[in-house]
């Protein structure tokens, strides 16, 4: 024992053998209770299907909580994180690696990894036209309906999103095969088996191509025919891309979620790609969640902001007020620390310090030691929310007037 | 036999040696010209060469003591193949590299071994770049001890100096890379490229896989470095707003051929390329109210192995005449120091 003390003194993160076995006893607990919950069959509709509070959004986070129970301590990735994307606009998500906005966008589909990464508490609702989900309470099999179908996702990085082993047609008819059930005439053109395997007849195939070609055309890829018959490694960066966007956009989402669709990719090629998002989220009338730490992209391609920190959202509201009057110390950071075209600065600002360890957060203001504008007021409790204008939140007691402020 | 004469049939397989030497001026510390670099195109059961990759196709460039020169250009230019080909670490095709006044492809091995330490690289991605197996102090230490930068029993005293310069502390000596966050590991490789007390380094993508916030500190770091050891870079990325801030030079590459070179100022108030203006329109502003009028550039990249005929760029170019299909067009000072291949300024 005394051996353990000396490495904690040494290393304060270090957990003997013993504490990380009762962790993980702890947390298997815990996380099969969920798991349990999420493996039932038969749920009652009304367990899972609630109201929107606006009819006017598509998706209404609501005090998100989404923990991953890890064997060295619970990490919790997004920490009660409410905001709405609303139908036809774009929602940006900016922050730097770590900070929880893929987690939020997993959550939504509820990709997150399980069963250690499990949504803990809050709701989010999913207006799916007729009807409207509370995702958190959705049981699995029922969201294989939602996903594809109305919402859909863009990832990060081309490559390791297209298999490899199959050619490019096959891989977007079977989005369509699966999902778009309305270009059959009758259902004898397709049938699925019970391990979602997919049998069509020869019109279904046909008819399937066709949505196929159609959706490559749509997406800017010229030999729409050469390319339905080549493999993924054929293609470049930029066109794998637009297969991805043309995958995710076959079945007309109402919510597409673009998880840094751009970052793997040249500047050049970027602009093509952001243009093709713009237009097609007109076209189809779709929401986009743009997830990304270019802020660049998210100036040209938004209509509100969400700046994440440590798990938190720290900052948001429309896209002018975010970068017209940036009010979170660390938005104003992130801000001052890209190198910009034409800004005359000898030094980039950089944001002192780092993140806290994911593990144990403190109770204070997660940003607060790396704070230049700290004050009294910061010592105290996570601070809430504060309205700065009817759509423009942020969590600083800066902006608090209750705050006692010792300048 | 059989294979020298299929060799010969096929005319695309020859390459074109011929240059006119440079002859070297003090002012500058680095001096390329006319550098090639091709990958041959293996095929068929003999594994014959059927033709070339022109990665770099003849590029001349000129860097000055104490300056950054930024290379730009769409992934599979050939800029990381050029930062490669100048540090020997691949050999060149053709063309020269002048390092110092003298060609760095004149030396022998163990020549060449002894001149190391003043040519550096900082590579890309940093969770590759670092031994997994080795702990900091090995991974920057290791090439000190190889070439006595110091003696021995100055060996930790100096290490330590080192890495505090680059923002490490003492204590991280015994850690091993996987124990550092992104930003961390891309310090031990600056710290393991300056310990050898280096002229020139080379920094390919150093920021390219980190964070903004992350990003920042990186950047300033180097440019601390450089005016606190006089240090020359070549800084190679496609980001071209890092390349605005830390630059004094700036080279367009595009397809193996530099299309622009000229000083930061030049490029980014007068750029004459239409590849440099497409590049230029293409960077988001973070600034919601404005509208940039982008200039599109259709299509992709061609394939390095059968580059278009004529000037490279005519496939994509917006203001693409007729003469661009089949006159390759020469390099032109348009004003002093900025150069253009473009048969525009004819």
């Amino acid at each position: 024992m005394s051996g353990d003390k000396n490495m904690k003194k040494t290393n304060p993160n270090y957990l003997s053998a013993r504490e990380s076995r009762a962790i993980s006893r702890r947390n298997r607990k815990i996380t099969r209770e969920f798991e349990r919950q999420n493996k039932r069959k038969n749920v009652p509709k009304r367990e899972y299907l609630t109201e929107m509070k606006d009819n006017n959004n598509v998706v209404e986070f609501d005090n998100l909580n989404t923990y991953f129970f890890t064997d060295v301590g619970t990490v919790k990735a997004v920490n009660g994180v409410s905001f709405d994307v609303p139908l036809g606009k774009t929602v940006g998500i900016v922050g730097e690696s770590g900070c929880g906005k893929s987690v939020t966008s997993l959550s939504l589909m509820k990709l997150v990894q399980r069963p250690q990464g499990q949504i803990v508490e809050g709701e989010i609702r999913f207006n799916a036209g007729d009807q409207v989900y509370n995702i958190a309470k959705t049981p699995i099999k029922e969201m294989y309906n939602i996903r594809g179908n109305n919402i859909s996702m863009i990832f990060q990085e081309p490559m390791t999103s297209l298999n490899p082993v199959f050619k490019i047609g096959t891989q977007v008819d079977e989005v369509i095969a699966l999902h778009s059930l309305d270009i059959f005439d009758s259902s004898d053109e397709v049938k699925k088996s019970s391990d979602g395997k997919v049998k069509m007849t020869k019109e279904g195939k046909s008819k399937v191509k066709k949505r196929t070609m159609e959706m490559l055309d749509l997406v800017g890829i010229a030999d729409s025919e050469k390319v339905y018959n080549m493999y993924p490694h054929e293609l470049s960066g930029g066109m794998r891309q637009r297969v991805m966007i043309a995958m995710s956009i076959a079945c007309n989402p109402r919510l597409i979620i673009a998880d840094e669709p751009t970052t793997a990719l040249d500047v050049t090629i970027q602009a093509q790609i952001l243009d093709i998002l713009k237009e097609l989220k007109d076209k189809l009338n779709s929401s986009i969640m743009l997830i990304t730490h270019d802020l660049g992209v998210i100036a040209g391609m938004a209509d509100y902001v969400v700046v994440m920190y440590a798990g938190r959202i720290v900052e948001k509201g429309t896209v002018e007020e975010v970068f017209k009057s940036p009010s979170h110390p660390y938005t104003i950071g992130l801000m001052a620390a890209r190198p910009g075209v034409k800004k005359d600065a000898n030094r980039l600002y950089s944001i002192p310090g780092k993140v806290p360890n994911p593990v144990d957060m403190p109770d204070y203001c997660y940003f607060r030691d790396r704070c230049e504008k700290r004050f009294d007021a910061c010592y105290g409790e996570y601070p809430g929310e504060i309205q700065l204008s009817p759509t423009h939140f942020v969590s600083c007691y800066l902006y608090d007037e209750g705050a006692s402020k010792n300048e | 036999m059989s294979e020298n004469k299929k060799v010969k049939k096929n005319k695309s397989v020859e390459i074109d040696t011929s240059y006119e030497p440079i002859v070297h001026d003090d002012k500058y510390i680095l001096e390329v010209n006319k550098l090639k670099k091709y990958f041959p195109i293996k095929a068929g059961l003999l594994q014959r060469t059927v033709g070339h990759i022109k990665a770099v196709d003849g590029i001349s460039f000129k860097i000055e003591q104490g300056t950054t020169m930024g290379l730009v250009g769409e992934s599979g230019c050939g800029k990381t193949t050029t930062g490669r080909t100048i540090l020997r670490l691949t050999e060149k095709t053709s063309g020269q590299v002048l390092f110092k006044g003298k060609e760095i492809y004149d030396y022998t091995k163990p020549e060449l071994q002894t001149i190391r330490p003043q040519i550096q690289i900082i590579f890309q991605d940093p969770f590759s770049s670092l031994s997994p197996r080795l702990p900091v102090r090995e991974i920057v230490g290791e090439a000190v001890k190889e070439h006595k930068i110091v003696p021995d029993n100055e060996y930790y005293d100096y290490l330590d100096e080192i890495m505090e310069n680059c923002g490490l502390q003492p204590y991280h000596k015994d850690r091993y890379p996987h124990e550092f966050s992104g930003g961390q590991r891309q310090r031990i490789c600056i710290a393991r490229a300056l310990a050898l007390n280096p002229d020139f380094v080379v920094c390919d993508e150093p920021v390219s896989a980190l964070d903004v916030s992350i990003q920042a500190q990186i950047i300033n770091l180097l440019m601390d470095l450089q005016d606190k050891y006089n240090l020359t870079y070549l800084f190679i990325s496609h980001d071209l707003s890092v390349v605005e801030h830390i630059s004094d030079t700036i080279g367009v590459m595009y397809l193996g051929d530099m299309v622009e070179f000229g000083k930061k100022v030049d490029i980014f108030k007068n750029p004459l390329h239409p590849y440099t203006k497409a590049l230029f329109s293409a960077i988001p502003v973070p600034d919601p109210t404005v509208k940039i009028d982008r200039i599109p550039l259709e299509g992709a990249i061609p394939s390095p192995a059968n580059p278009p005929k004529g000037c490279k760029f005519h496939t994509r170019c917006a203001s693409c005449m007729e003469k661009c299909k089949s006159i390759t067009p020469e390099l032109r000072e348009m004003e002093p120091g900025h150069f253009v291949v473009c048969h525009l300024y004819d």
